[in-house]
């Protein structure tokens, strides 16, 4: 089980309690696929990915990314059993998604630098480990039940 | 993924910006890697003091941040412009080059958060190219 100290706690609930999802999930999403083009490979369906713009403005992955950010609510109410809340949404990474699980540590870096750019200098080191610990847990995760 | 010259303009745009800060990027990105990363730590153990905005910290975060100018001023041929850095990492410092991956992510993370408006995806793209580039530049005598 991953150990928390109380800092870290405060630091997490309050990044997601102040969260614009609506902002910041599009905005993780596409620069993910932006910075890393192999990651478009899992999106096929979504429409024009053609270049940066299409990706910013793709209404399609805008609300992708909202969902996937949405995901990470659930690690946030059980952060002392992250592992098992994952189980299910990892089995189905694997089994249906077929998403390389390193693509989450990209997600990750990604959504740390939204992040970043959202706070500018009240991204503390402090808050930045704290911040990073958590998605590194959460990626773990949802990497666990590939088979 | 070699730099394209849409990159390497791209890269060159973004440094004009963020050259005049470049003592405090590498500072703050060198003190936050001792603290996200720990184990970054023990390549200076020589040091008394490791902390966020340290003397041993700033002096250092300057120097690295010379090396990054350097390489933008030779991007066109890194290896070549790098080539005493490189022989500097490999012998004498050895540092394992899993670590030039680690300092880059802090100095994006730095560059987005003094620079949110510049660092579109776009000049993310570039600038993280760039620096596995160097990356690669400054391991190249590593075996």
């Amino acid at each position: 089980m991953v150990e928390w100290s109380d800092q870290e706690r405060s630091i997490i609930t309050s990044i997601f309690a102040s969260l614009d999802y609506e902002d910041i999930g599009p905005k993780a999403l596409s620069r993910c696929l932006i910075v890393y083009p192999w990651t478009q490979r899992y999106f096929g369906g979504f429409g024009n990915l053609y270049n940066a713009e299409a990706i910013k403005t793709n209404p399609m992955i805008g609300a992708h990314g909202i969902k996937v950010l949405h995901g990470l609510d659930r690690a946030v109410k059980n952060m002392d059993d992250i592992k098992n809340t994952y189980a299910e949404l990892s089995v189905m990474h694997s089994e249906k998604l077929h998403i390389d699980p390193d693509n989450f540590r990209l997600l990750a870096d990604c959504l740390t630098i939204v992040i970043a750019a959202k706070m500018g200098t009240a991204f503390t080191a402090d808050i930045q480990a704290a911040f990073q610990k958590f998605l590194s847990v959460v990626v773990n995760a949802l990497g666990r039940q590939y088979h | 993924m070699s730099l394209s010259s849409k990159d390497k303009a791209a890269v060159k745009a973004l440094w004009a910006k963020l050259s005049k800060s470049a003592d405090d990027i590498g500072a703050d990105a060198l003190g936050r890697m001792f603290q996200v990363y720990p184990s970054t730590k023990t390549y200076f153990s020589h040091w008394n003091d490791l902390s966020i905005g340290s003397g041993p910290v700033k002096k250092h975060g300057k120097t690295v941040m010379g090396g990054v100018g350097l390489a933008v001023a030779n991007i066109d041929d890194l290896v070549k412009g790098l080539f005493e850095l490189s022989e500097k990492h490999a012998f004498e410092l050895r540092v394992d080059p899993a670590n030039f991956r680690i300092l880059t992510h802090c100095l994006l993370v730095v560059v987005a958060s003094k620079f949110p408006a510049d660092f579109t995806p776009e000049a993310h793209v570039a600038f993280d190219k760039f620096l596995a580039a160097v990356s690669l530049a400054l391991s190249e005598k590593y075996r």
